[in-house]
C-alpha cells in the first residue's frame, strides 16, 4: 500500500519537475522579454551595440541563414533517405557506410562544424564570413537529423503498399511520389522541424562562419548576425544588454512556433493532401 | 453460415454476369504454360519441377499445406519474385507466346495483364476513388470522364457501387474487410487484366464477407482467368474448374506439384494417394 502511494507520488513529482522547468524557463523569458517587444523593436536596427534599438536586420539574417540551410539540406536528405530505405538492403555495404557516417556526424560538436565551415566554406571556397557560409555549415549539421527521421518515416510505411503498388504495375518512382512520401509526410515534417530547431538555435557554428556584423545584409555573400549569436553577444559581452537579450530570445521562440505552424499546414495541404485515413 | 453455399448480398448489383458453378470449361485453351519451373531462395529450393497449364477463362485452385510453395508459384507468374533479393527462378513460363522470365520483358505491362490480390486487403490510405484512379493514371489514362466511367464500371462489377457511390471521396480504410478486398479486386479489374492471381483472398475475412468475395470470384469466370491459392478445400471444390495439389517433398523440404487436373477429378477420383489423403482430411 505504502509502496504504491510512494510510486504514485514519485511519478507525479517527476512529471511536475519536468513541466515546471519548462514553465519557469518560458515564463522567465516572457516576463522579461515581452515589455520590450513591439513592431518597432522587430523592424529597427540595433543601436549602441544592441543595448537599444531593435533586431530587424538580425531577423532578416536569421531567416536567410535558415533558408540557405534548409534549401540545401532538405533535397539532399530526402534523396539520401530514399536511397537508404528504398534502394539499398539494410545490411548492404553502402547502407551501412552511409548510416555509420551519419551517426558519427550527428555526434560531432557544433564548434567543430564551425571550424570546418570556416576552413572549407569561408576560406577554401572563398565565400568569406557570409550568410551563405553559415547556411551551408548549418546544412551539414542538420543533415543527419533530417536523413534519419525521413528514413524512419519511409520505413514505417507498410511494405504491403509497395507490394500492392508493384502488383498494379506502378513504377517505384510513382509509388514513392504518390504513396510512400505522402504517407510518410508527418514524419518528414517532424524531422524538418527538428532540423529547423537545431539550426535556429545554433550559435557556435555561426560565429565562425556567418560572423556577427549586426547591420542589414546586402546579399547572401554579406556577413549577418543570427538571433542566437545576438542573444549570446548581448548577454555575455554587452553590459546592460539583458533586456534586449530577453526580447530577442522570446522572438526566437516565436519564430520557431511560426515556422512550425506554417510548415505543418503546408504539409497537410500539399504533401499529405491525398491521404484520407478516416472518414 | 455457409451450409447453403455463399451468402448472397441483399441487392443483386453485380454486372459481371450470372454465377456459373461446376463443370470445367468445355474447350480448355492454355493461356499460361508452366514447364519444369523451379524456384530457389538463395540455395534453398522452395519449389521444384512444376509443370502445368493455366486455362483461359477458368478458375484454377492451388491447394496444399502451408510452406509448399503455392504463393511462391503465384509470384513467379507476375514477376513479383523480382522484388525478393536472392530469389532465383529456372524453367519456362509462357504467357501470350513469350517467356515470362525474359529479362527484357516489360514487367509493368505484364503486371497490368496479370493482376494480383493479396491475402490481407491492401487499400491505399487514399479515397476510394483515388485508389482506383492512381494505377489507371500511372498507365496513361488521364481524362476525368474516362476515369469516372471505369471507376463506376469496376465498382459495379464487384458489387460495391451501391454501397460506396455516395462516399467515393472518403477513405478506403473506413470500409469493412470484405469491402476492402472487393475494392482491391475492382482496382485490379480497372487495369483490364487477362489473369487474376489471388493469394487466399478470403482467409482474412469473416464468413459473410468471405462468401460475398467468393461469389464475386465465381462471376469472374469466363471473363478473366483466375488462379487462386486457398486453404479452404470446400471453397476450392465449390469454385474451381481445375485444381493443383502441392506438397512438401520430405528430403529437401522443397515444394512440388503432386497432381493437377480437373477439380472434380482431384476431389473425387485423385490419382495419387497423397492427394486422396489430403482432400479427405487424413493428411496435411
Amino acid at each position: 500500500m505504502f509502496k504504491n502511494v510512494l510510486t504514485t507520488v514519485l511519478i507525479w513529482l517527476t512529471a511536475l519537475i519536468v513541466s515546471g522547468v519548462f514553465v519557469w524557463l518560458l515564463s522567465d523569458i516572457v516576463i522579461h522579454g515581452l515589455p520590450r517587444l513591439s513592431w518597432a523593436f522587430l523592424a529597427e536596427a540595433p543601436k549602441n551595440a544592441g543595448r537599444s534599438g531593435g533586431i530587424g536586420p538580425i531577423i532578416i539574417s536569421t531567416l536567410s541563414i535558415l533558408l540557405v540551410a534548409m534549401v540545401t539540406a532538405t533535397p539532399l536528405s530526402l534523396a539520401t533517405a530514399v536511397l537508404l530505405s528504398e534502394f539499398t538492403e539494410n545490411d548492404s555495404v553502402i547502407g551501412r557506410l552511409v548510416r555509420r557516417s551519419l551517426d558519427v556526424l550527428a555526434g560531432v560538436p557544433s564548434i567543430v562544424f564551425g571550424l570546418f565551415g570556416n576552413a572549407f566554406f569561408c576560406i577554401y571556397l572563398g565565400l568569406g564570413f557570409s550568410i551563405l557560409s553559415g547556411g551551408l555549415t548549418l546544412a551539414c549539421m542538420v543533415l543527419p537529423i533530417l536523413i534519419r527521421t525521413a528514413e524512419e518515416g519511409l520505413q514505417a510505411t507498410p511494405d504491403d503498399y509497395r507490394l500492392a503498388a508493384a502488383a498494379l504495375g506502378m513504377s517505384r518512382s510513382a509509388t514513392l511520389v504518390h504513396l510512400l512520401l505522402p504517407s510518410a509526410a508527418p514524419a518528414l515534417i517532424a524531422g524538418l522541424m527538428l532540423g529547423v530547431g537545431r539550426a535556429v538555435a545554433e550559435t557556435a557554428a555561426l560565429i565562425f562562419t556567418s560572423g556577427y556584423v549586426d547591420r542589414m545584409p546586402d546579399s547572401l555573400l554579406d556577413s549577418g548576425r543570427a538571433l542566437s549569436v545576438h542573444i549570446y553577444d548581448l548577454s555575455m559581452n554587452v553590459a546592460g544588454g539583458d533586456t534586449n537579450a530577453y526580447s530577442s530570445a522570446l522572438m526566437l521562440i516565436l519564430l520557431l512556433l511560426i515556422i512550425n505552424s506554417i510548415a505543418m499546414s503546408l504539409a497537410k495541404q500539399w504533401l499529405h493532401r491525398d491521404i484520407v485515413l478516416y472518414e | 453460415m455457409k451450409l447453403n453455399g455463399p451468402v448472397k448480398p441483399m441487392n443483386e448489383t453485380y454486372t459481371l454476369g450470372p454465377l456459373q458453378i461446376g463443370p470445367p470449361c468445355c474447350d480448355p485453351e492454355p493461356l499460361i504454360r508452366v514447364d519444369n519451373l523451379s524456384l530457389y531462395y538463395g540455395v534453398k529450393p522452395a519449389l521444384e519441377n512444376v509443370s502445368l497449364d493455366i486455362y483461359k477463362g477458368c478458375i484454377t485452385a492451388l491447394i496444399g499445406p502451408s510452406g509448399c510453395g503455392k504463393t511462391s508459384f503465384l509470384s513467379v507468374l507476375n514477376r513479383m519474385t523480382d522484388m525478393i533479393p536472392d530469389c532465383r527462378v529456372s524453367g519456362k513460363v509462357h504467357f501470350n507466346g513469350r517467356d515470362l522470365r525474359d529479362l527484357a520483358l516489360d514487367v509493368q505491362g505484364l503486371r497490368r495483364d496479370i493482376g494480383m490480390i493479396f491475402q490481407k486487403p491492401v487499400p491505399f490510405p487514399l479515397s476510394i476513388r483515388r485508389n482506383i484512379e492512381l494505377p489507371l493514371r500511372e498507365h496513361g489514362i488521364s481524362k476525368q470522364a474516362e476515369l469516372n466511367d471505369v471507376i463506376q464500371q469496376v465498382l459495379q462489377d464487384v458489387g460495391l457501387w451501391v454501397e460506396v457511390k455516395d462516399r467515393l471521396e472518403s477513405s478506403a480504410l473506413a470500409l469493412s474487410g470484405g469491402q476492402q478486398q472487393r475494392l482491391c479486386i475492382a482496382r485490379a479489374l480497372a487495369l483490364k487484366p487477362k489473369v487474376l492471381l489471388m493469394d487466399e483472398p478470403c482467409s482474412a475475412l469473416d464468413p459473410i464477407s468471405s462468401g460475398v468475395v467468393e461469389d464475386l470470384i465465381q462471376r469472374l469466370r469466363g471473363k478473366y482467368t483466375v488462379v487462386i491459392v486457398t486453404h479452404n478445400l470446400a471453397q476450392a471444390r465449390r469454385i474451381a474448374n481445375y485444381a493443383g495439389f502441392f506438397w512438401i517433398r520430405d528430403q529437401q523440404r522443397a515444394g512440388c506439384l503432386i497432381e493437377f487436373g480437373q477439380c472434380k477429378q482431384i476431389f473425387e477420383a485423385p490419382a495419387h494417394e497423397l492427394t486422396a489423403a489430403y482432400v479427405n482430411g487424413s493428411r496435411g
